[in-house]
């Protein structure tokens, strides 16, 4: 079975390190919750686990092949989330669906959209332009993507960002089969997703200690670390 | 293959329901020619003897004016982070959208221009040849120009960025292009002044999509 896992991982945005020396390992099945403060970068976890951003050290494998040795096929396997919904004003939210789909390597990428437009609960924006799509019909525009073409795994950055109750339910449940059917899941939030036993990641655990700070500080950091 | 079509396709598609930037080019390309028998007064003479330049330049200036936008939609909503991390490479998806910028703003430039040679009473024998330089003198613009588009995407006042960066490599393809143009109607072959310009093409064909591809890694980080 593929291990999707991170060793090591240092990250450098600008001048500022976010994180350093942090190790996740997502297996079949699993959800991996990010979770931390503002700025503890957990959208750049999530965008160096996509290869958007590489990392200043450490390195990502899947199944034990390093990913920079497979960037096509790391790119075919993942779908990601990111804060911008990437919606087309003046294309229908069902022919935004489509492309997407085609470029995913759907077989029938129409038939898909209007699948996954159901799945999400909102059928009847599929021939509405995008730009009068609210805030949170976007949003469900962008997350029945993932469902739209087929991929292991799941990188979503703050999925939940101006979604109703009950679309957070229905994307609970469509977490819960994703993961069911062997994906995996990688998540950064702030409201509260149910997700059985999905492993938590505390990023502030992995936020670099100034060099003024004393000694006792750092060893109590890195013993986390190991943990 | 289906993936690089449909996204020329959906990148049309924009295009024209949105409709603006393809016309504007044109109708810039248009009245620029047009502001010169005002500047240079009503000579048939003059005219004709500027008329390749003259729309060279024209035709240059419309080009680059669509330019900015080439990326800049798609780097604001996400959508190029999301390019970026499909299957395609990023080189294809570099000229997927200049082909579709070429088919939007040079095309209707290269049906305009026999109009203006008419206007500037350019010697009829130029006509074929204005066409002929046109036709691959424009995706020469459009390819260098996704250069300066991708450089200064995300950059404040890009545009005027970008015209600074592009002119001067738009240099030889207009001193090759308004040449064939001046050679066939002093009656000297265009052929070394069209072969040059074949070889600008051939060469900016691959090296330019690589060269912007490598520009959107950058910035989509």
């Amino acid at each position: 079975m593929p291990v999707f896992a991170g060793t090591e991982l240092t990250c450098l945005r600008g001048d500022r390190l976010v994180f350093t020396g942090l190790d996740f390992r997502i297996e079949p099945g699993e959800a991996l919750v990010l979770l931390g403060p503002n700025g503890s970068g957990k959208s750049s976890l999530l965008r160096v686990m996509a290869g958007l951003l590489k990392p200043l050290r450490g390195q990502l494998s899947w199944d034990g092949v390093a990913v920079t040795e497979d960037p096509d096929g790391h790119r075919s396997r993942i779908h990601y989330v990111g804060h911008l919904d990437a919606v087309k004003p003046v294309l229908s939210a069902v022919e935004n669906l489509a492309f997407w789909a085609t470029l995913g390597g759907a077989a029938d990428p129409r038939a898909n959209a209007h699948a996954a437009l159901d799945r999400l609960g909102v059928p009847h924006i599929a021939n509405v332009p995008g730009r009068y799509l609210s805030a949170g019909q976007k949003r469900r525009l962008n997350l029945a993507r993932v469902i739209a073409a087929p991929a292991a795994l799941w990188l979503l950055d703050e999925p939940t960002v101006a979604l109703d109750r009950a679309a957070i339910a229905l994307f609970e449940e469509i977490i819960a089969e994703h993961r069911a059917g062997g994906g995996m899941v990688a998540v950064s939030t702030h409201v509260d997703i149910a997700m059985p036993g999905a492993r938590d990641l505390h990023l502030d655990d992995f936020t670099p200690v100034p060099h003024d700070e004393d000694e006792t500080e750092h060893e109590d950091v890195e013993g986390e670390d190991a943990a | 293959m289906t993936r690089f079509l449909r996204l020329v396709g959906r990148d049309l598609h924009l295009a024209l329901r949105q409709g603006s930037d393809a016309s504007i080019a044109v109708m810039f390309f248009v009245l620029c020619v047009v502001l010169f028998p005002f500047g240079v007064g009503p000579e048939p003479n003059i005219l004709a003897r500027i008329a390749a330049g003259v729309i060279w330049v024209a035709a240059l200036l419309a080009s680059l004016l669509s330019l900015e936008r080439l990326f800049q939609n798609d780097y604001e909503d996400g959508s190029l982070e999301l390019l970026s991390l499909s299957t395609l490479p990023m080189e294809a998806v570099v000229l997927a959208k200049t082909l579709a910028h070429w088919l939007v703003t040079g095309v209707p430039l290269i049906v305009a221009a026999p109009l203006l040679a008419v206007l500037l009473n350019m010697n009829a024998e130029g006509f074929g040849i204005l066409v002929l330089t046109l036709l691959v003198g424009t995706p020469i613009l459009s390819l260098i120009g996704s250069i300066g588009a991708a450089l200064t995407l995300g950059a404040r006042r890009g545009g005027v960025l970008l015209s600074l960066l592009i002119l001067p490599l738009y240099i030889p393809v207009l001193i090759f292009g308004a040449g064939a143009i001046d050679a066939a109607l002093n009656g000297l072959t265009p052929r070394p002044h069209l072969l040059l310009l074949g070889s600008l093409l051939a060469g900016a064909l691959p090296l330019a999509p690589w060269a912007s591809a490598a520009a959107l890694r950058q910035a989509v980080e």
